[in-house]
């Protein structure tokens, strides 16, 4: 019996770290630069949070605000650097893109694992693990009435705050992209700078802040993941291959965070649909379902490039440095 | 000219890239209320002097003062302060967005971002001067007039009085040529400031108030137009006296090479490229193909290359001896294995976009390299043979080794045409063969073709201007919409006829 | 007053031509700089001064004889995967699929060794591995590549997805393979019959591989600089257009670059099951495919310069992963080195290509 309670919000949950990198890297990407350390900045962005809330916690006194703040500050200003490290190389120093991301991969998981391995020994302190239960409890903590309202509270009321921050952050960004200025200039820089410089927008701006927002948005991703879904407990690796689904999501939803929402929730619910499906005692067909999400993720890709219709295709110069004065 | 006030002064204007000097200490005025014509050969350096105007580079040394005040334009938007727009040869806008959307890019309006409020403004701006303008099609769906008239539409919106338009009629019929002037002298009598970058004669004696010249990237002088002649002002540009006469020897024993009937062709799309297109290629001439850009010359010359799948018809190669080869259906490499020796050089000649890094060698291998049973490739011939083309042609590298991209446009024309000469054609097919060279070069290429003519080669040879082929080719087959509106012979063909059968206008329905 | 600041102070522009010994000494000028910055993170997390860090990372790499094979095994098999990607690359191909062409490649030697280990000789037995997992990582290369050269389909997205199938595709089988069941791993292979191990040479376990990757690495340089093959590749990256126009077939030559491309991944497979791990896992690979990249790229695709850029970065991994150990720390560390070295020479390469100059204001005066 396939027990639809219970799996849609867990969907909802493997869905969200995606829904949020997949959300950062359409930004980044809608400004020209195909950001592939996505996986890195996530593990990054999550380790950061992890900072953050472990000193706090040691503190001993905890308040409810600081509890949330600290480590999404940390997050954010972790994440913020490795955007600004990924711009400096690749628009000031013209670097080709997809090396410098993978660069940032290795990095950015390696800082990860490093510090959530050696944090305890580094800072001496007496905790076994990792685990920031407390700070935790924060991020988890559902809306107040989702007891009330049964199924439907279940299905929509009973995740943490930064689920629904990550759907709003989806819904305003495409809004940003598709109805605002900002948005409309951020499009004609990713599709021809050359043109878009004529119109004189200014290029390196809107690729530093397209590419920093989003790095920060997609950190989030990280943070999320830990907090709320790991129950504030990191292990190393355990965040894996999520990053780079992030990346497949955007060409998945043709560069529409809002598309993003349930795509993410499809994404997730692939994911963990090995669970759900009754296998008896040959564990080994789980992991034949564990491919579901890379598989259709490939079909995606290979419709839509057969498709071939201009508007759904990647912005034109994705992945292509600018200088004004190539000639 | 004492009543005019000037709206832009170049003063000891200097900018340099690399080790080539692109303007030398230029002092240019542009008056209010006056067309300007700058004039000058390819690489004289009349496109960077006005990118420095619309902030697109900015000038290593000198002044710019805008009307009367010292100016510092450091980038597109500063440009747009000081009320310069430029419509650049190479259309900026962004295929996917709207003509609205384009419109307003990069602007700083206050208030929200209301597409319809901007529609409304576009229209107003298109009754004023006579445009047309859907201001919700996307431009990817946009011929090149309308898109050029987009580009105007945006300058217009932007408040400009001093525009600047580089080479604005190379794409346009001479219909849509007419249009865009007539709007033009409209602005100049509104008081605007209005600079033309063109190398046809007969529209800066048409168009233009005024005429200023540059040569080798040194400002050369300027003179009212009215005072001068085409002549003079090519003497100006080339700095010695010159010849307007292209040598034509009379065809030697031409007969049918290859024979296309019935020819139609479909683009990936589906659209129609090619209809019902029938000529014959003679040994011994050259056959030129007029049409405006897009009409489907490139599907022509790649269909008989054996580059293009062909909906319908068919291409025969005939020999000597009367033997008759289909070459439809047949790609590249199987069509030299038939002994058929065609040499195709490219509209995009150059078919090296960023990256060009081959040296002269490794470019002359491109059509020999299968030669010879080896797994490996024979480096030593193309060597020698890259060697002799420098030598012949006049080619000037530093070496064989040399990246390609490091020569000028000249010199690799002369390597790619020497290339193709080099493989003995027997139909030599070329697009735009002289685009974008001085007039030494054009001379050398045009001498090289002969040459290759008056050797039996059957030469076809497409080109954008008109006037050029009237003077070169035997005869010209004129291509309008992808169908055959005429085919005339070359001496004693009328200009102005030519012109009127690429626009189908008084040529006949079919030919 | 007037407003100077407005203009612009740098200038950027491209340099024409540095010769070749000018760009090396500003990548090694980088890579020094980077190894002094590694030193300093090192330092302020282990509190030893830096050139006992490098001491010790040297000792990491080289201290005893074992180490210094394994060193050797290990730039054997990146390398190997690194020459894999490069044709690819050198016809902008980003296949960044290296990691689930070796997994593949693994995969088929494991299920030969499993299934037919013991049931037929063991000269034939090797035969069939080889050919099996060439076949295999070829097979998953080309599965992108012909939809790239049907629909122009994006390459770096297929690849990347291709791992994941792949890891999940091993996953699978070690559970069908399981030894004992339930232990979720193989095990060693054949251990009593070592059937399908590929032969030792000598006492040295390693010297097979780097034998066969040392011959790999000259025949590819030959294969990309000499053949017709590989200047078809050439022109192809160059540009589609140019290839087409002098009749080479751009679809075939992606597919049989891609099919060579995987291949090889797919021996690196082999000689990583076959030749020293005896068993297969999901991180076999252990994220070479991406190193590869990197490899490949920072070597500007000459197959004798990657000899070079694969010590390199197998050098600072194994040197790192000394001093964790010594310190206590976690793995991890090698990651965050490599990745400090290699913002260092990426960012280097605009210097190599660039040049800046600084704007001298005229004054005016009056």
């Amino acid at each position: 019996m396939f027990d639809f309670v219970s799996f849609f919000p867990r969907a909802v949950m493997q869905g969200i770290p995606l829904l949020l990198g997949a959300t950062g890297e359409t930004l980044t990407e809608k400004s020209g630069n195909l950001n592939l350390g996505i996986p890195g900045i996530m593990y990054v962005g999550g380790i950061c949070g992890v900072i953050g809330a472990f000193f706090y916690e040691q503190t001993g006194n905890m308040n409810g605000f600081l509890a949330v703040a600290i480590p999404v500050l940390c997050c954010l200003i972790g994440s913020l650097f490795m955007g600004l490290l990924y711009c400096f190389l690749t628009v000031n120093l013209r670097a080709n893109q997809n090396v410098t991301g993978l660069a940032m991969t290795t990095f950015g998981v390696g800082f990860g694992n490093f510090f959530g391995g050696s944090l305890i020994k580094l800072t001496g302190s007496e905790v076994p693990s990792i685990a920031l239960s407390a700070t935790s409890a924060y991020f988890s903590r559902s809306l107040p009435f989702a007891d009330k309202l049964g199924v439907f509270g279940k299905l929509f009321c009973s995740y943490g705050f930064l689920a629904y921050a990550a759907i709003l952050i989806a819904l305003v960004s495409s809004y940003v992209l598709k109805r605002t200025r900002v948005g409309l200039q951020l499009r004609a820089v990713g599709e021809s700078p050359a043109t878009a410089d004529a119109a004189g927008i200014d290029i390196a701006r809107y690729k530093y802040i397209a590419t920093c927002v989003g790095s920060m948005i997609a950190g989030l991703g990280g943070l999320y993941y830990v907090m709320d879904y790991a129950c504030g407990v990191w292990s190393n690796d355990a965040f894996g291959d999520r990053g780079w689904l992030a990346i497949a999501l955007v060409i998945f939803t043709i560069w529409r965070p809002n598309v993003g929402i349930l795509a993410s929730i499809l994404f997730g619910g692939l994911y963990i649909l090995y669970l759900f499906i009754p296998t008896g005692t040959n564990l080994a067909v789980k992991e034949l379902y564990k491919m579901l999400p890379y598989i259709v993720t490939i079909l995606v890709l290979v419709l839509s490039s057969m498709r071939n219709k201009r508007d759904n295709q990647p912005p034109e110069s994705l992945g292509v440095p600018y200088f004004r004065e190539d000639r | 000219m004492e009543n005019k006030t000037a709206a832009v002064q170049m003063r000891d204007i200097t900018k340099r890239f690399g080790t080539v000097l692109a303007n030398d200490r230029v002092w240019l005025d542009i008056y209010k209320g006056e067309i300007l014509a700058l004039l000058g050969e390819n690489g004289s350096g009349k496109t960077t002097l006005m990118n420095m105007l619309s902030g697109i580079y900015f000038p290593d040394e000198g002044q710019i003062f805008i009307n009367g005040e010292e100016a510092v334009i450091r980038s597109p938007r500063d440009a747009f302060g000081y009320g310069i727009g430029m419509i650049h040869q190479h259309f900026k806008l962004v295929d996917v967005l709207t003509a609205a959307e384009n419109i307003v890019l990069g602007l700083k309006e206050p208030g929200r971002l209301n597409m319809d409020e901007v529609a409304k403004k576009v229209k107003a701006i298109c009754d004023t001067y006579g445009f047309e303008v859907d201001p919700y099609q996307k431009i990817y769906n946009m011929s090149v007039s309308q898109k050029q008239t987009v580009e105007i539409v945006k300058v217009l919106y932007r408040g400009a009085d001093i525009l600047i338009l580089d080479e604005p009629t190379a794409v346009l019929t001479p219909q849509e040529t007419e249009k865009l002037f007539a709007v033009l002298r409209n602005m100049r009598d509104a008081g605007k400031a209005i600079v033309i970058i063109t190398h046809k004669m007969h529209e800066v004696e048409e168009l233009s108030d005024r005429v200023a010249i540059l040569r080798h990237g040194q400002f050369v002088g300027d003179m009212l137009t009215k005072m001068t002649n085409a002549q003079e002002m090519t003497n100006m540009m080339v700095g010695r006296p010159v010849t307007l006469n292209i040598e034509r020897p009379d065809p030697v024993d031409p007969k049918p090479r290859v024979e296309v009937k019935n020819l139609t062709v479909r683009d990936m799309e589906g659209t129609l490229k090619l209809e019902d297109v029938s000529f014959t290629i003679n040994s011994g001439e050259i056959l030129g193909i007029a049409g405006i850009s897009g009409c489907g010359q490139k599907e022509l010359l790649e269909s008989i290359a054996g580059l293009q799948p062909v909906e319908s018809g068919s291409i025969c190669y005939v020999e000597d001896d009367g033997t008759r080869e289909e070459l439809v259906g047949k790609d590249p490499l199987s069509i030299a294995d038939m002994g058929v020796c065609l040499s195709f050089v490219p509209e995009d000649r150059l078919g090296m976009g960023r990256v060009g890094s081959m040296d002269l060698t490794d470019t002359m291998m491109r059509r020999s390299f299968r030669m010879g049973k080896s797994f490996f490739t024979d480096r030593k011939n193309p060597r020698l043979l890259a060697e002799k083309v420098v030598k012949d042609l006049d080619v000037v590298t530093p070496g064989v080794s040399t990246p390609v991209r490091r020569l000028s446009g000249g010199n690799v024309q002369k390597v790619l045409v020497g290339r193709e000469i080099a493989s003995a054609p027997s139909v030599l097919l070329t697009a735009y063969a002289v685009r974008g060279l001085d007039i030494n070069a054009s001379y050398t290429i045009n001498d090289l073709i002969n040459q290759q003519k008056k050797s039996g080669v059957a030469v076809v040879k497409v080109g954008e201007d008109r006037d050029r082929l009237v003077e070169l080719c035997d005869r010209i087959l004129v291509l309008c919409g992808g169908k055959v509106s005429g085919i005339v012979e070359g001496r004693g063909a009328s200009k102005p006829d030519v012109g009127m059968m690429m626009t189908r206008l008084g040529g006949k329905k079919n030919a | 007053m007037r407003k100077q600041s407005k203009a612009p102070i740098v200038h950027i522009s491209k340099r024409s031509a540095l010769p070749w010994y000018g760009a090396w000494a500003i990548r090694g000028a980088a890579i020094l700089l980077a190894l002094v910055v590694c030193a300093f993170v090192t330092t302020a997390l282990t509190g030893e001064d830096p050139i006992g860090v490098y001491k010790t990372m040297f000792a990491g790499a080289f201290g005893t004889k074992r180490k210094a094979w394994i060193l050797g095994q290990n730039l054997a098999i990146l390398l190997c995967v690194s020459l894999a990607v490069t044709p690819a690359f050198k016809m902008r191909f980003w296949n960044i699929g290296g990691e689930g062409q070796v997994l593949i490649g693994g995969l088929a030697t494991a299920a030969c060794m499993i299934l037919l280990g013991d049931k037929i000789p063991n000269w034939l037995l090797i035969v069939i591995m080889i050919l099996a997992s060439i076949a295999a990582g070829a097979i998953w290369g080309a599965i992108p590549a012909i939809c790239k050269a049907k629909w122009n389909t994006n390459e770096t997205l297929f690849t990347l997805m291709m791992n994941y199938v792949a890891t999940q595709l091993v996953a699978f089988f070690v559970i069908v393979w399981e030894v004992p069941k339930g232990a979720g791993k193989i095990g060693i292979i054949n251990q009593t019959t070592q059937a399908g191990w590929l032969p030792q040479i000598g006492s040295y376990k390693y010297l097979l591989n780097i034998l066969v990757v040392a011959v790999l690495t000259i025949l590819m340089y030959f294969y990309l600089s000499r053949s017709k093959q590989g200047y078809e590749i050439a022109v192809v990256g160059e540009s589609e257009r140019t290839a087409r126009y002098v009749g080479i077939n751009v679809g075939r030559v992606i597919v049989r670059t891609m099919l060579i491309s995987g291949g090889i991944c797919g021996l690196a497979g082999l000689l990583l099951v076959g030749g020293t791990d005896h068993t297969i896992t999901t991180t076999i690979a252990g994220g070479r495919g991406f190193t590869a990249v990197m490899v490949a790229w920072l070597a500007k695709f000459n197959p004798l310069v990657m000899v070079f850029t694969s010590f390199l970065l197998v050098f600072l991994s194994r040197g790192a992963s000394e001093i964790s150990t010594i310190y206590g720390l976690n793995h991890s560390f090698g990651d965050i080195l490599t990745g400090i070295i290699l913002f260092f020479i990426i960012g280097s390469e605009f210097f190599i290509s660039y040049r800046l100059s600084f704007l001298k204001h005229t004054k005016k005066e009056g």
